[in-house]
Order: C-alpha cells, then structure tokens, then sequence
C-alpha cells in the first residue's frame, strides 16, 4: 500500500515538473502566455478599476496578443503588495505591478523597503489624478484661505482625512500644512472611498481626496482647490492652491502605471512600453475612461524614469523629518 | 411603486439568460471556499465591458445575491464557510448535517435566504431616500461600539466555558494585529516573511474551521470511515417549518438591514448578532450549536437581508458601504452611470432594471439552491476518508485562490493544526474567528477616533455622547446582561433537573 502511494506521488511530481517550462522563452517569442498584473489596491478601488480599464485590450492582436490578468493583493496602503512583488516577482516579463507615485517612493523614503525606484522598472504611464480639497456641502469654509485662516487661529483643532498614510493625499497634506504654515491634524483612512463618505457626513472637516471621485461628488461635496500646476479640465472653476497663494505643487498628483521586476530585459521592457503607449492611447480604452471620470496621462518609459527621479528628489526633502 | 414599470426589462431573453447564468455561476462560485462575493464580481467586471449596461449590471447583481447564499453550502456541508458572511451559519448548519439533516439544513438556508434578501430590497427600492441620510451618521466611534457588540456575541458562540470563548476571543485579536497595521503602517509580530501580508481571513476561516475537522476524520478512521447518514426532506415542509419560525425570520431580517445599511460594518457582524439575538429569544437556546434550524434561519436571513440594503449608500451618495458594492461602483462607471441623488431620474431604465433583477435573482437563487441541495446527498455520502481528502484540497485551493499566495496556505495550514491541538481542550473555532473578524474593524476605527477626539473636545465626549453611542453602548450592555442571566437560568435549570 505504502508502495503505491510512494509511486504514486513520484509519477506525479514528475510530471508536474515535466510540464514547467524549463527554458526561459527568448524575448522574440513573447509573450507567449497571459501576463499577471499585481495591483497593490482593493478591487473596486481607483487603481484597481482604472487598471481593469486600461488592460482591457491586451488580448487585442494589435498590443500583446495575450491577455493581462489582474491579481489583487492589498494591504498597508499598497506595503504588501509592492514588497512582495519587488522581493519575489520573476523578470521574465509575465509578473508586472500597476504602481502608484508618489505612494511607492513615499514610503520607500519613510520606511525600509525592498521597493523603491532603484529596484523596479517603469513601463508606461496611464494615469495622473490631482488631489483636490473638500470640505462638507454645508461647511463653513469656501476657499482655501478660509481653511488657512480657522487653521492659524485654531492650531491642532482642523482635521484633514486622506485614504492612508503616505499616499499622493498625505503628501498633499504635508505641503499644504508646510507652505501654509499651519498645523494641522491628518486622519489617515483605509481607502479613498471610506475617506470622502466621512467628509460628506462631516466626520471630518475637510479632506484630500481624488479629483475623479470628488468630481463626482460635486452636488454633496464643496471643492476648494486642486494640488496641480493648472486648473482641470473636469473642473474649470476650482483654482489652484498657487491662485489662492499657498505654494502646493503637483508632487501630490496619484500618476498611474505599469512597472516591471528589475532584471526585465531591455527587449522586454521596450516592447511593453511601446504596446502598453499605444493600448493606452486606444479609442476604446480612453472613451471608457472619460466615462468613468478617471482622467488619463500617457506616459513613455523614458519620460515615467525622469518623473520618478524628481518626485524621488523632491519627497525625500519633504519628508526627511519622518524617515524611520 | 415605480419599479414595476421596469420589470418587463428584466425578462427579455437575453436579460433573463443573464440572470440565470449569473445566479447558477455564483451558486458554484460561492460554494466554493475562498471565493468571496467581492472576488466573484470583480472578476465578472470585465464581461460586462461588451454589455449594454443592464445586463451587465444584471449579471454583476445576480452574482452578488447568489453568492452571498452559495457561501452557505460549502459552511453546512464541508464546515468550511464560504465567506466571513456564513461564520454563523457553520455553527447549527453543520451540525444539523452531521445529524443526517443535511438536506433540510440547505432548503432552509436557501428559503430563508431568500426571504430575507426579498425583504431587504423591498427596503432598497421603498426607503432608500429616507435612509440614505442614516447610513452616513454612522463614524468611526460608532462602528466601533458596532464592533464592540459584535464581540459581546463570543458567549453565545458555543464554547461551553465562558472563560475559554474569552481566551479564545483574545487570541482572535491578537491574530488580527499581525502584518502591517492598517493606520500607520508599522509591522507587527511579523517574525517571517510569510506574515508581512498579516493574516487573510480567508486563510483563517479555512484553517480553522476545515481542518480541524479532516485531521478528527483522519484520527477516526480504522475501519473504513464512517458515512453520514442523510434523510431526504420534502421541500413543502421546509416551506412550511420556515413560515413558522417568524421570530428567527423577524430578527434575521431586521438585523441584516439596520447592518447592511451601515457602511463599514458588513455581513459577518449581521449574521453573528442575528444568530445570538434568536438564540437569546429561543425557548430552548441549549439547542443552539447542536443543530437548531433557527441558527441557520437566523444567520442566513441575516447575512442576505444586508444586500439590497448595503446599496443604498452606494446608489444614492455614490459611496460604496461595502467592497463588494465598491466593485459594483466601477460596474457602473463602466458605463458612464455616475451614481448619485438624481441616479434614478437620470437613468431610470438601467437602474430600476437593476434592483429589478435583484428581486428576482432573489427567486432564481431559491430555485437553483434547492435543486443544488437535492444533490448534496453526494457529498454527504462520500465515505470520510475520502471526503477528508477531498475537504483538504478544497481548503489548498481555495485558500491560495484569494491572493495567489503559497504564503497563506502556510498560515492556513498552522493554524488548521494549531486548532485541532487546541480543542482537544475544549476550545472552539468560532470566538477566534469573531477575533480575527471583528478585530480590525474595532482597532481601525478607535485609531481614527482618538485623533478626531484629540482634535476636538477629547475621548470621553467624542465615544460617550450623543444618541447613537448611547444606543449602541446600551445594547452592548444588554446583549452582556441578557447574556449572563441566561448562564444562570439554564444553570438553574440543570441543578433542578439533575435533583
């Protein structure tokens, strides 16, 4: 009986290892089965339902020709799907991770990570989502000097929500808290959705939320200011901080991506940016989007790189007085 | 009364194929362990991009519903839950299995499943605008005095020993607190790699309840193994016992709405306060854990009655009260359907279609799941040491299915074996569990509410005042009051009966 068992389980196990591909396939040849995609997010949050969106197409023979599957693993404000994928992710091109700036450099700053933009690999760039001001419909404040002012003359007392800590909401934050001069309590909450329902139910009195989700809020809602370098097309009417003169720039703006593992061949990662642009930049991808009211910035590999380098620069200044 | 204008949508055939396949596929999907509603819609969401935005909408709302009931199988059949939404239902459902009833356990989940969830729409399509307003007062000092009336739920929980349900209770939060913490992000009793991502509840539901139960099959095994006997049961009279068991129906369902209605709250603490409400208005609660049907009516009325209520929030202020409905969000964003007060002036056609197919997806899924239960004299009949085997690969799969990590079959295999150890000491699965469940939602939300309370007028005004923390603190200290006198009254009647 023992014997059969034995035998049983080696006739097994040889075959399983028989049918793992043992040669590692050329580039030529890719990709020549599905492609994962860890999104580092709950489903039916922003970057999972944007990424959904933009990897519809892959399977569409013009792009890659096989489909991209998305896997959730959430947790800790993208913390453990992030460390994960940059400690155990293969670079063999067929394990890619949607990132989120300035969250994954944030907290490589802040804490120790195996991730950080050293260690991972951009593809392209699908998305850029300015953080906005929002105060409940029936709050007293209706622009951001009005904050600023209840602020200087109350220190400690005004409390700000955001979905977590050391998200692009956090940074958004910590600028405005830095070049206002003010201080300020942040409420750091499990997600951009929980976050604006306890705005509008005035659990909080203000918060920084997405541009798209607070977009759709507008009739519950009041929009203060938008941390960007310009006004939004969603919303001509809501300034800027730099118009109501407190010195925010776009450091905080959530831009959204694919990377890939560090050791992804050159080959590989030209042929995913250049496929990954042109999906991006699909008809069909970008009317579901608008849709939806996510807005979308398409970035090259190249011009991701250089952005990754300057918001590296910038937030380790910022936050140099929290690294742990 | 609106809603019947639109219900001619619902029954064009390919509307109504749709809601069939989506009311079948979640039956299966839900029965199998490991697969959550949230997983089974997020994964549908790409299927709806080439639907008009009904039947997307419809196949998405078919499977939430069905789902949420299939969870129930695999938690009366194999005592494993099939979501954090069916703990509850484990506790009498299995047991009424082992007693040959396995049949009837299935009919009455299903007809009060769909009882509840019936009513629970009713309530979405009359009183959304009314209670929509309700569903925001709740923050962060009140879903943790929720919480903390989930927790006060342990001593019904089947332990023998109050004591040994506290310990247990204790060792459930602490399990919670492991991985990163949810607020500051800080790492906690992470002493390998596999624990970074904290434990999955999933992970844990599986380990706990599952295999315990395939290692006491395998200890039992000298001859053969044993199989379970099971008697066929007349659907009409399940019909017929439901109907008359009103007062588990009532609570079930007035539990599952006020608690669907609560953003953040979700399923789990429906069914559990549900469960221990019936048990405490029973005539005979010494029943409860042995098989009483009313366990199972409760907790399934329960934790289906929460699903048309659960959208309100979501349908009417555009805020996702659950993470399933934060899928269904995006379901409609797809679209170009913004939620929102004017949604259904707006796009009257799709969403009265959609609440539409909820009504009747409820019927379909009381259809399908009493067909499904005729078959589950299969399973049940399967000698032990094969289903023993068949329970652990189950368990393997389903668990590595949620995140795809090899990681959280290593934790749910410890804790499996961790759990047979222990109730070789008279502790059981389900205070833990409530631990792990209820732990973080209490901890996330006290976090947020001491800075809140630290930038307002302190801890004690910001926890101790106004209605809602009064209310739900005065029902904490009844549930624990009425807890305890019932301890003594079935003492009192044991020493009579023993004289």
């Amino acid at each position: 009986m023992k014997k059969t068992i034995q035998s049983l389980l080696t006739a097994v196990l040889a075959t399983t290892v028989a049918t793992v591909p043992t040669l590692v396939a050329s580039a030529a040849d890719y990709p020549e089965r599905p492609v994962s995609l860890v999104v580092a997010y709950n489903p039916g949050g922003a970057t999972d339902f944007q990424a959904r969106i933009v990897t519809m197409l892959a399977g569409k023979e013009n792009y890659m020709n096989m489909p991209m599957v998305i896997f959730n693993r959430p947790g800790a404000g993208g913390k453990v799907g992030w460390t994960q994928f940059a400690s155990k992710a293969k670079s063999d091109g067929y394990e890619l991770a949607a990132y989120n700036v300035p969250h994954f450099i944030a907290q490589a700053i802040v804490f120790k990570t195996p991730y950080g933009i050293d260690n991972v690999e951009p593809v392209a760039n699908w998305g850029a989502d300015p953080a906005v001001l929002i105060v409940p419909k029936d709050s007293p404040f209706n622009s951001v000097k009005d904050v600023v002012a209840f602020a200087k003359k109350n220190p400690d007392k005004l409390t700000i929500n955001g979905a977590g800590l050391y998200v692009g909401h956090h940074i958004a934050y910590l600028q405005f808290a830095k070049e206002s001069g003010t201080k300020l309590v942040y409420v750091p909450e499990t997600g951009g959705a929980p976050a604006l329902k306890n705005v509008i139910s005035g659990q909080v009195m203000a918060g920084f939320n997405n541009l798209s989700d607070a977009f759709r809020s507008q009739d519950r809602v009041k929009i203060l200011g938008i941390a960007d370098l310009e006004r939004h097309d969603f919303l001509p009417d809501v300034p800027t901080f730099k118009e109501q003169g407190v010195s925010v720039d776009n450091s905080s703006v959530n831009f959204r991506g694919i990377m890939a593992p560090k050791g992804t061949s050159e080959e590989i990662l030209a042929y995913l940016s250049e496929k990954a642009v042109a999906m991006f930049g699909d008809g069909k991808v970008q009317g579901k989007m608008k849709a939806g009211g996510s807005p979308m910035h398409v970035m090259t590999r190249a011009e991701v790189q250089a952005m990754w380098k300057e918001r590296q620069a910038y937030l380790s200044d910022l936050l140099k007085d929290l690294v742990q | 009364m609106e809603f019947l204008n639109y219900m001619g949508a619902v029954f064009t055939p390919f509307n109504f194929f749709v809601l069939c396949l989506g009311t079948a596929g979640g039956l299966i999907l839900g029965a199998l362990p490991g697969l959550s509603p949230t997983m089974a819609v997020a994964l549908l969401i790409p299927f709806t991009f080439h639907m008009e935005p009904a039947a997307g909408l419809i196949l998405l709302g078919a499977a939430y519903t069905a789902t949420v009931a299939g969870g129930a199988v695999s938690a009366i059949l194999l005592k494993i839950p099939g979501a954090p939404a069916n703990i509850a239902t484990v506790l009498d459902g299995h047991a009424m299995a082992r007693n040959g009833q396995a049949a009837k356990a299935l009919q009455l989940c299903f007809i009060s499943s769909g009882i509840g969830g019936v009513l629970g729409i009713f309530v979405l399509i009359f009183f959304t605008p009314i209670l929509a307003k309700w569903a925001l007062a709740f923050g962060p000092s009140h879903l943790f005095w929720m919480a903390m009336l989930g927790v006060t739920v342990i001593a019904s929980l089947g332990s023998r020993s109050a004591v040994k349900g506290l310990i247990s209770g204790c060792i459930g939060l602490w399990i919670s607190t492991i991985g990163y913490d949810q607020i500051e992000g800080v790492e906690r009793f992470t002493f390998t790699e596999h624990l970074t991502g904290g434990i999955h509840t999933i992970a844990a539901l599986v380990g706990l309840f599952a295999v315990p139960q395939v290692l006491q099959m395998i200890e039992r095994r000298g001859g053969g193994g044993e199989v379970l006997a099971m008697e066929q049961h007349p659907v009409w009279q399940t019909v017929k016992f439901v109907f008359g068991r009103i007062r588990a129906i009532s609570i079930g369902s007035i539990v599952g709405i006020i608690v669907g209605l609560i953003p953040g709250a979700g399923g789990q603490i429906a069914g559990l306060v549900s469960y221990d409400q019936t048990r405490k208005f029973s005539k005979n609660p010494d029943n409860f854990g042995k098989g009483e049907p009313d366990g199972v009516i409760a907790a399934e009325t329960a934790n289906n009655a929460m699903v048309g209520p659960s959208l309100v929030p979501l349908l009417t202020l555009s805020v996702p009260g659950s993470p399933t409905a934060a899928v269904l969000l995006g379901g409609l964003l797809i679209h170009g359907i913004f939620p929102g007060p004017d949604l259904f002036i707006d796009y009257p056609e799709v969403s009265w279609t959609f609440i539409n197919s909820l009504l009747i997806g409820q019927l379909l899924m009381v259809v399908f799941g009493l067909a499904l239960s005729r078959l589950a004299a299969k399973v049940i009949r399967l000698p032990e040491n094969y289903l023993a085997a068949t329970v652990m690969v189950l368990a393997v799969f389903g668990t590595y299915s949620v995140q795809h990590s090899y990681s959280d079959v290593l934790v749910m295999a410890t804790l499996g074996v961790g759990m047979y150890l222990f109730e070789k000491f008279g502790y059981t699965a389900a205070p833990i569990v409530l631990g792990i469940v209820l732990g973080p939602i209490a901890e996330r939300n006290f976090a947020q509410g001491r800075i809140i309370a630290n930038a307002g007028d302190g801890m004690a005004p910001y926890f101790l005042s106004g209605g809602l923390n009064l209310t739900l603190i005065a029902l904490i200290v009844l549930s624990i009051t009425s807890s305890v006198y019932f301890e003594i009254r079935s003492r009192k009647q044991k020493e009579v009966s023993h004289a």
